[in-house]
């Protein structure tokens, strides 16, 4: 499960990345929905990868991380997803205010000369 | 005590989150109570940040008070800090926020939708993110003024601020990313995000997980220096502030800082001299990118042709001696660099303030042409050479010509104002009665500050002389005593910075020491508000 995960994330780094890098605004944008969810995924494993754990502890346990599932990272990870959507919900605005003023979609508002 | 005082370290943010929701209720069309709401908001933030700063400073040996919010243990529930350093940086915010404010009464706040909201939501990020006592809601504080800031960059749009404004959202989107990596990475080795409790943990880590730990520190360090601009992280800077509108610039220059207060903050409790064997971790990194930084904003301030890129590149520059003064790690270095950030924040934020008042009136481009008629040689320079022999000086070009005077010395760090006794207090520890000699570093940071004061000068001498030494047929531009004011204002604090240096920097030196020695703090953390907050005030 470690290694699918991890491949999962590195994936979408890697292909998040190399958007980022391109000249389009749209691919861009692109690029930083999959390096968030990359990050997502990886906030969420490190509260360790288990399966069947328990979300709430049994009454009358002791709190201990082997009980149950860390609720920490689960609560990191919505907080993250809901700022990265709203932040790229505001970048979206931001782009397309771009191609309204300078008439390209290119990052640098001009094209390059070919 | 009495119950509200406990109550007022959360109220730096929770002042601007109500008045900017009440601004949105409001509407635009109410102008005139929007901005009074908006003027009575930074004077009661101003009010009690002063408050704020006189309890941090309190002689009782408490020195931070804690703020938990909702009351829970301090390990389960979220906590605001209030010490000296975040007591500070509030102030300051406060400061900027006010004078900004009253700048943008006089015309900006109408060139585009809702800035008076966005700016009271930018104080709060902004002041959440001086309080707050862990890394999650550090980066939450985080988003919250960085939102507020991409609206505002973006104010009165024009092409080259929206061009502007989305590469700084893009280079910030992705540095908040690398941020969340670093503290889950953080959070994945240690199992805590509460800074205290993270440096009592620190020293216990087992040797196979230190790396990981590092790593994640260092991820998390990029973030923040991302945000501090330091070379090669800080291209973003100086095209973003320059596009940005005056006001919106002024408060913009503490947001830079807010990167080197992350990094002096959690560098010094995670990795002091109590971490174990992470004991320094990093340094050399912030001391050699501080001095880099200082070189290549020395050497934009000389290559650049407009007065709005200067204001940007001279932010590099203070970004640097800050990132370089706190890399060398000595106590009374710190304690330099703390007032040197109160000083050239006050500054730079008056001198982008001023120099849309300088720029008004001139014609578009007037920087770009004085710069190459210098390169060229001007040939109308002789014309009317013996015409006059005494001109009578528009009043409004002498003010403002007085003010970018002291904001040239100031930026330049020579005497008499507070620049100079800044980077005085930075580098007369290396001269101090403990050294024998100057060690290669202390050479570096010293010639490195020596060259950045020579570059500001000259800089900043070429354009005062193009803005200011002109012929006289030119109308002086017309300004408001709500413009000239806030400028005044930054100014004549910076004057009481240098006339009352001594018990300022008391409080610096104070602030150094306890950040340098972290047991208080994660003490008083922990102990929470039950004794360290209630404690023998008289």
């Amino acid at each position: 499960m470690e290694a699918i995960l991890s491949l999962a994330i590195g994936l979408l780094t890697a292909s998040g990345v190399w958007l980022i890098l391109r000249p389009r605004t749209f691919q861009v944008i692109i690029g930083l929905s999959l390096l968030s969810y990359a990050v997502n995924l990886f906030i969420f494993s490190t509260g360790g990868l288990r399966i069947g754990a328990a979300p709430i502890l049994e009454p009358g346990t002791a709190g201990d991380l082997a009980q149950h599932a860390d609720p920490l990272p689960q609560a990191l990870v919505l907080t993250a997803i809901v700022i990265s959507f709203a932040t790229t919900a505001l970048f979206l605005v931001v782009l397309l205010a771009a191609r309204g003023l300078t008439g390209t979609d290119h990052v640098d508002g001009r094209e390059t000369d070919q | 005590m009495n119950s509200w005082l406990d109550h007022l370290a959360i109220a730096p943010i929770v002042i601007p989150l109500l008045t900017g929701a009440a601004m949105v209720v409001v509407g635009e069309r109410r102008r005139m109570i929007e901005a009074g709401l908006g003027v009575a908001s930074t004077l009661l933030l101003l009010a009690v940040s002063i408050a704020l700063l006189r309890m941090a400073d309190s002689t009782d040996q408490a020195m931070l008070r804690v703020y938990r919010l909702g009351d829970w243990p301090v390990t389960f529930g979220i906590v605001l800090v209030v010490d000296r350093l975040a007591a500070l940086m509030v102030l300051l915010t406060s400061i900027l926020g006010f004078s900004a404010l009253i700048f943008s009464l006089a015309r900006w706040y109408r060139k585009g939708a809702h800035f008076q909201p966005l700016f009271q939501f930018q104080l709060m990020g902004l002041n959440g993110a001086f309080l707050t006592g862990d890394l999650f809601n550090l980066f939450v504080f985080f988003e919250v003024l960085l939102a507020a800031s991409y609206g505002l960059a973006l104010h009165g749009p024009v092409v080259a601020r929206v061009k502007a404004g989305l590469h700084y959202i893009a280079v910030n989107l992705t540095a908040s990313l690398l941020f969340l990596v670093g503290v889950s990475m953080i959070y994945g080795i240690a199992g805590t995000l509460n800074m205290a409790d993270l440096a009592a943990r620190i020293p216990a880590i087992p040797a196979e997980d230190r790396a990981l730990l590092e790593a994640g520190a260092a991820i998390l360090g990029v973030a923040f220096l991302i945000k501090a601009a330091m070379w090669p992280l800080g291209f973003w800077l100086p095209n973003t502030y320059s596009a940005a509108s005056a006001p919106v610039a002024a408060i913009l220059s503490i947001l830079s800082k807010v990167g080197v207060y992350a990094v002096l903050r959690l560098w010094l409790l995670l990795f002091g001299d109590t971490a174990g064997d992470s004991a320094g971790f990093g340094g050399s990194w912030l001391l050699f990118g501080g001095l880099l930084t200082i070189a290549f904003g020395s050497v934009a301030v000389l290559a650049t042709q407009h007065l709005t890129r200067l204001a940007g590149a001279s932010v590099l520059v203070s970004s640097g001696t800050l990132l370089a003064a706190v890399g060398t790690g000595q106590v009374a270095i710190t304690g330099g660099a703390l007032f040197y950030l109160a000083s050239s924040v006050l500054a730079i934020a008056a001198f982008f303030l001023l120099i849309e008042l300088v720029d008004r009136g001139r014609e578009l481009g007037a920087d770009v042409l004085a710069v190459t008629r210098e390169a060229y040689g001007d040939e109308t320079e002789d014309e009317d050479a013996q015409e006059e022999v005494g001109i009578a000086i528009p009043a409004g070009t002498a003010i403002l010509g007085t003010s970018f005077l002291a904001c040239g010395l100031l930026l330049a760090g020579l005497p008499p104002l507070s620049g100079f006794l800044a980077k005085f207090a930075i580098l007369a520890p290396l001269f101090g009665p403990g050294q024998d000699g100057l060690s290669l570093t202390g050479w570096a940071i010293l010639i490195a500050l020596l060259l950045s004061s020579l570059t500001t000068i000259i800089a900043v001498a070429r354009a005062g002389i193009n803005a200011f030494w002109k012929p006289a047929a030119e109308a002086a531009p017309s300004v408001r005593m709500t413009e000239l004011g806030p400028i005044g204002f930054l100014l004549i604090l910076c004057v009481i910075l240098t006339v009352q240096a001594g018990p300022v920097m008391r409080y610096m030196e104070e602030t150094a020491q306890s950040l340098h020695a972290p047991r208080n703090y994660i003490e008083g953390v922990f102990t929470g508000s039950a004794d360290a907050g209630t404690g023998g005030r008289p």
